[in-house]
């Protein structure tokens, strides 16, 4: 008989946050009902924080290699503020617009990733500050760019709003409404790009070399020298990955709210950063998986939406409940995998007994 | 056991040459820029008091708050190996501490700010312990510890206080923020000098420093050496929370009022980065007060020389990361090294050209 293979921190994790996720929407279709009884209410948790989705991954991928990059949320503010001018002032006005928009977005990502990566992997200063220059220097640039907010409208952009204006409607996961028209589920396209690139990045993660790389380099750096890997090219190119999604980001960011000011995506990389230890990733790299932070996304956002149709409705008790949320599970984790290394040290020391007698 | 000081003090003292580099390259532009820029007036104050006022004076006291956390934020760095970025939020905790306790007679008297200020201490210490425990007992990292408080502890001062923004009208909170009547120079300077000597004393009479370090650098090697690493990181806390409490105190009181959403805030950034710009190591380890306090100068150097230049306040931040940049890429280790063996090649070339001219 084939044994069952014991689960690895990072799939026990994962499962935690995504069996906590279930039980929290079920108790939130039985206490509160109403919307959370529509599928829509899913579709409308990835419309509204498909950017937060996408940013996870990139914080995900930095994190699993034993770094961490705040700079996020800045690049996304500076994104969407420099794509909103764009597309204002000299944006061409038709499908070929949004695709240089995409690319503005992606270039600018793209930008401060490679001058990340440079400086965390080359030049071996701490990510930390680096990131933090990072987002001050992202968020110092968007309010060069313009201080006022920038709104993108019918009029200014007509393609890129009917673009974004855009759903996918999904007839059978829809609902009666009380009419008795039948209203469709309805997806943005933004979010049907988070959810790609949380399968593009789980993919990658897991079956190619880089992300094998990364995993590598965040669970032993030593070792992974020692294998052969180039740790510092892999880290510049998790580093790359990650403002590569930012930019990505804030594109998804401006579909669904076409308006750029100063406080766009406001502290988003620590949400990012929760999302992702809810979902099973821990800073100190090697543990973790897309698949967890997507659920640590919903988790969060499930949290704010019950919060928001509770009598609560306050922003202080939202975020006393995500805090007290996230050290719920800071203290699950911390206890489940010290339980899980004593277990493991009594057992290799159990065998180490038997062979000496 | 008594420490060998030389040792630890020669060994560190080349940390301090990127602050001090980078304070001398500030001062000297702004001489150039503009050497009115140092002029220091004695004013007449709205009280009829008088008291020094000019950039100089204007820059030590904005960075007293900043310069009290950093130094909390040293120690907390060095023996735990990362940073806690929930001060700003439990700034604003204190500051909620602070004045409820201050205001609770209905009026402000010397007895009741004391009592506040013991009472905003104690409380952010509660709470600092938290962090530590979280830190030190769970072993958990330190920053994702910290983003509990960091992401609801503004939410808690906001509950604490009941009301959005609550007043503090009173001469005494004013010499506290201010200046005392009769003393030229802004209370806040005193209050970082204060906490400087305590640290300073502290680290005279006592191990804490060896103890902190060795805990930093091996937590493993230092139990072995009867040291108890939790009771170091967990003292790390102790003292980062009464540093947060005190600059708390100053920032409430610089504004005569509390709003737990601005008080502080973001400082817990610019803590950090004081911390990194002075030289210390974010891994944990050695460190040096003194770099991390020249960091916090230098930071608000940085502001106030930009706020000279006319750069509007939201944009400071851009001009502000590209300095930072900088003074990190001065110092960070490969380009240290490549310094160190530039100057190594140069030295042996010299003494291969002498040993030349002997023969």
């Amino acid at each position: 008989m084939k044994r069952r293979e014991p689960l690895t921190n990072t799939q026990l994790l994962m499962s935690i946050a995504i069996g906590i996720f279930v039980v929290m929407y079920a108790a939130a279709m039985i206490g509160l009902g109403g919307g959370f009884m529509k599928f829509q209410q899913i579709f409308d948790l990835l419309n509204d924080n498909a950017y937060l989705i996408i940013i996870a991954c990139a914080l995900t991928i930095v994190m699993i290699g034993g770094g961490i990059n705040i700079s996020v949320g800045g690049v996304i503010g500076l994104t969407v503020m420099a794509c909103a001018l764009y597309l204002n002032g000299t944006g061409i006005q038709s499908w070929l617009g949004i695709i240089t928009t995409l690319l503005l977005a992606l270039g600018i990502g793209l930008a401060f990733g490679i001058g990340q990566g440079f400086l965390v992997s080359y030049l071996e200063i701490q990510p930390f500050i680096v990131t933090l220059a990072g987002m001050f220097l992202s968020r110092g640039l968007t309010t060069i760019l313009s201080v006022d907010p920038v709104k993108v409208t019918n009029k200014t952009h007509e393609v890129f709003y009917a673009f974004r204006s855009t759903k996918i409607e999904i007839p059978f996961l829809g609902y009666t409404a009380a009419n008795g028209n039948l209203i469709p589920g309805k997806l943005e396209i933004g979010a049907v790009v988070a959810l790609a690139i949380v399968v593009l990045m789980f993919l990658m993660l897991r079956y190619m070399k880089l992300g094998r790389n990364i995993y590598a380099l965040g669970g032993n750096q030593q070792s992974a020298l020692m294998l052969g890997i180039n740790v510092k090219r892999t880290r510049f190119l998790s580093y790359v990955i990650s403002g590569l999604l930012s930019g990505l980001a804030g594109f998804v960011f401006l579909m669904h709210k076409p308006a750029g000011n100063a406080s766009v995506a406001m502290r988003s990389e620590m949400d990012a950063i929760a999302a992702s230890i809810i979902g099973g990733t821990l800073l100190t790299g090697g543990v973790g998986n897309v698949i967890g932070s997507f659920f640590g996304v919903m988790i969060l956002a499930t949290i704010q939406k019950i919060i928001a149709l509770s009598p609560l409705n306050e922003s202080w008790w939202q975020d006393m409940a995500s805090g007290a949320l996230l050290g719920f599970f800071i203290l699950l984790q911390s206890v489940v995998l010290s339980g899980r290394e004593k277990r493991r040290a009594k057992a290799s020391a159990a065998k180490a007994a038997v062979l000496k007698e | 056991m008594v420490p060998t000081k030389k040792r630890g003090k020669s060994g560190s003292l080349s940390q301090l040459i990127i602050p001090l580099t980078a304070l001398a390259i500030l001062l000297l532009f702004n001489l150039i820029r503009d050497p009115g820029f140092y002029a220091i007036k004695v004013v007449t104050n709205n009280d009829g008091n008088s008291v020094l006022s000019g950039n100089l004076i204007s820059i030590i006291d904005s960075a007293s708050a900043l310069a009290i956390i950093a130094m909390g934020m040293t120690l907390v760095t060095a023996a735990c190996g990362g940073q806690d970025i929930s001060v700003g939020a439990v700034a604003a905790i204190s500051g909620a501490f602070f004045v409820k306790v201050a205001n609770a007679g209905g009026t402000l008297t010397i007895g009741s700010v004391i009592l506040g200020i013991v009472v905003a201490i104690l409380g952010t210490i509660a709470f600092m312990m938290f962090n530590g425990t979280l830190v030190a007992v769970f072993k958990i990292q330190p920053m994702i510890a910290t983003l509990i408080l960091f992401s609801c502890g503004r939410s808690i001062a906001y509950w604490i206080n009941g009301s959005a923004t609550p007043q503090l009208i009173s001469p005494i909170i004013q010499a506290m923020g201010m200046t005392i009547p009769g003393i030229p120079i802004p209370t806040p300077i005193f209050a970082v000098a204060l906490m400087a000597i305590l640290l300073g004393l502290v680290f005279k009479f006592t191990n804490l420093r060896l103890y902190t370090q060795s805990v930093g650098i091996n937590q493993g090697a230092a139990r072995l050496n009867g040291i108890n690493p939790t009771a170091i990181k967990l003292l790390s806390f102790v003292i980062l929370g009464v540093c947060v409490a005190v600059a708390a105190v100053i920032g409430v009181s610089r504004l005569g009022q509390l709003n737990h959403k601005t008080l502080l805030v973001d400082i817990e950034m610019d803590a950090i980065l004081a911390v990194a710009i002075g030289g210390n190591n974010l891994g944990g380890g050695k460190f040096r007060l003194l770099g991390s306090v020249l960091g916090a100068y230098i930071i608000q150097m940085l502001t106030t020389t930009l706020y000279a230049m006319s750069v509007p306040p939201v944009n400071v931040k851009a001009y502000k990361a590209i300095v930072i940049i900088i003074i990190v890429v001065a110092g960070s280790p490969v380009i240290k090294n490549s310094v160190s063996s530039l100057v190594n090649r140069i030295r042996t070339g010299r003494k291969l050209s002498a040993a030349k001219g002997v023969k």
